[in-house]
């Protein structure tokens, strides 16, 4: 397409502009975590220091926190894959009368929010006395996360041709093993991808474990990150954004490796052209 | 001729059968976390169940007195417009159009400043809600970056407030729209990103060769080629901001005096604050609904093979 210089010149200057105020709110998070003495405004540091890091790596209440966030966005995540490879695996070979009204129903399931349906599962959580307790967290946040996987994974099997699996069965292996040494490895960057996806959607998720667990032992990072901001979010800068860098690289690096696999499986969970 | 029927019909039974038993695990799950819940909603939007009290003790079906009550309840109705409010301004106007203008001036740029601004923008979209609502509310504080911008340049330019402006108290929406829209954008920017560059170059050099202003190259060449992306994105987008409880509840937490109470931060307070977790579950029901809503008419749009 051609456009004339100035416009061209006008585009770059409000892209920058723009690029600008995304990165000053985290530009600040980053400078006042290494600033012997932050203050509200964005500055760069006089004096640099790894201290408020150090505090919160020492303090061994957040540290469980991070070490509860990685065992239920972790555990969640991988049972995910594994479900959603295993029912994606039907979806993708075979012909049931169903699948379509199936597949459907999990694409309608997708785009429903969960924030609706929190105050009945806390109810449910009562009456099964599975109130504050992780592994029924995240089973519950299994559950919310399955139709998108389920999608996901659909659409990257499709993408493994079938011919492979059947020249395997002809030499004598059965469907599991098909599916097991023939299936899932080629399936690696989609298992990869919705590992991640499913990862860092549950590591910042903030109202779930809020809603559901009550002790504080039992809290993960999410949760007690805003405890901290809301005891001393206003007193003590430094730690609160070292708290807040420590507690928002994984989901970054997550993101950078998941990046490289994204554009195979997803596109609007699936197909984009309306 | 009748054996190839039969043998048809017996591949389609096995293959029933087969889809069912790989299926079973994904569908006791869901059954359990996710479709329950869904109809427990509805039922429990009929009770008065209650955290505390004698209420506490005895489920008892009221009929249509929840909403009855949300009929009366013009805090409910407030909320509903806020949430209204919050939706249109930062997910119908703000993320969709930034998203979309970002995409749009970045088609044929360099790459490498492409990928520069794409960075900016998507680095706010994978940082967790709650530290995005402690880096907004430090943003906006009296002595943050935007007030201290806002006192230089008043310097200069005397019908700027000479004073900070406590952004959180004087204007509490339009704070918590913009810390939405900037969380938000980097989806739609994505979205339409792959839309435009999707679009054959030589559809637009063809329109230009026969006289097509700019601005009528646009509109009628380069937008209803995207038609279906916006639709699909707006939609996708008005679901996901329906929801956002995390950012509004660490910024303001619903206040000052339920300037930014919208649906979800009502429907917290009504549960598990003032524990009427009937009345909770009748105001959910209401977002559920909207959320059906939406998502149904999410799934015309798409047109997806399944």
């Amino acid at each position: 397409m051609n456009i004339s210089r100035k416009e061209k010149i006008i585009h770059h200057v409000i892209l920058v502009i723009l690029a600008v105020l995304f990165i000053l709110p985290l530009m600040w998070m980053i400078l006042a975590s290494v600033d012997t003495s932050p203050i509200q405004t964005l500055r760069i540091p006089e004096e640099v220091t790894l201290g408020n890091y150090a505090s919160i790596l020492q303090n061994p209440q957040i540290l469980r926190s991070f070490g509860i966030g990685i065992i239920i966005s972790g555990g969640q995540s991988i049972i995910v894959v594994v479900i959603s490879v295993i029912a994606a695996y039907p979806l993708s070979r075979y012909r049931a009368s169903y699948k379509k009204s199936f597949l459907y129903s999990i694409l309608f399931l997708t785009s429903l929010p969960m924030t609706a349906v929190i105050v009945p599962v806390f109810q449910m959580f009562l009456m099964l006395r599975f109130q504050d307790n992780i592994w029924a967290v995240m089973f519950f946040l299994i559950g919310t996360s399955l139709p998108y996987a389920i999608w996901m994974m659909k659409n990257f099997m499709d993408s493994v041709p079938k011919e492979l699996e059947e020249s395997a069965w002809v030499d004598g292996a059965s469907v599991g093993t098909g599916l097991r040494k023939v299936v899932a490895p080629l399936m690696v960057p989609g298992m990869f991808t919705v590992l991640i996806f499913t990862y860092t959607g549950s590591w910042g998720n903030f109202f779930v474990p809020f809603i559901l667990l009550s002790s504080q032992s039992n809290m993960p990072a999410s949760v007690t990150i805003f405890q901290f901001f809301g005891n001393y979010g206003l007193i003590d800068y430094g730690r609160l954004a070292a708290f807040s860098v420590l507690y928002t690289t994984p989901v970054v690096i997550l993101y950078y490796i998941a990046q490289q696999y994204m554009s195979a499986g997803f596109s609007f969970g699936g197909a984009t052209k309306g | 001729m009748a054996g190839n029927v039969t043998a048809r019909k017996s591949r389609k039974f096995s293959d029933n059968i087969k889809t069912s038993i790989f299926l079973s695990p994904a569908l006791v799950i869901l059954l359990i976390f996710f479709i329950t819940p869904m109809l427990l909603t509805v039922m429990f939007s009929f009770t008065n169940l209650s955290l505390t009290g004698t209420q506490a003790a005895r489920l008892e079906f009221v009929g249509f007195d929840n909403f009855v009550r949300m009929f009366n309840d013009t805090n409910l109705y407030r909320s509903i417009i806020r949430t209204l409010v919050f939706v249109f301004f930062s997910a119908i106007v703000g993320q969709c159009l930034v998203g979309f203008t970002i995409a749009f001036m970045m088609k044929g740029k360099n790459i490498r400043f492409r990928r520069a601004i794409g960075i900016a923008v998507i680095s706010a979209w994978v940082t967790p809600e709650v530290v995005v609502a402690f880096a907004w509310v430090i943003f906006l504080g009296d002595n943050g970056t935007v007030n201290n911008i806002l006192m230089f340049m008043s310097n200069y330019l005397p019908f700027l407030p000479q004073q900070p402006v406590a952004w959180l108290f004087q204007y509490p929406m339009i704070s918590i729209v913009v810390a939405n829209i900037w969380r938000g954008t980097a989806f739609s920017m994505m979205a339409f990103q792959t839309a435009l560059d999707d679009i054959p170059t030589e559809v637009e050099e063809s329109a230009t060769m026969d006289g097509a202003t700019r601005w009528k190259l646009v509109r009628h060449i380069t937008i209803p080629m995207v038609k279906g992306t916006i639709v699909t994105n707006l939609l996708l987008v008005t679901l996901q901001t329906l929801a956002v409880f995390a950012l509004i509840y660490t910024m303001t937490g619903g206040g000052p005096s339920g300037a930014t109470m919208t649906l979800p931060v009502y429907m917290y307070q009504q549960a598990f604050v003032s524990f009427q977790l009937g009345y909770g579950t009748a105001i959910s029901l209401i977002l559920l609904l909207i959320g059906i809503i939406f998502s149904l008419f999410y799934m015309k749009f798409l047109k997806v093979k399944v």
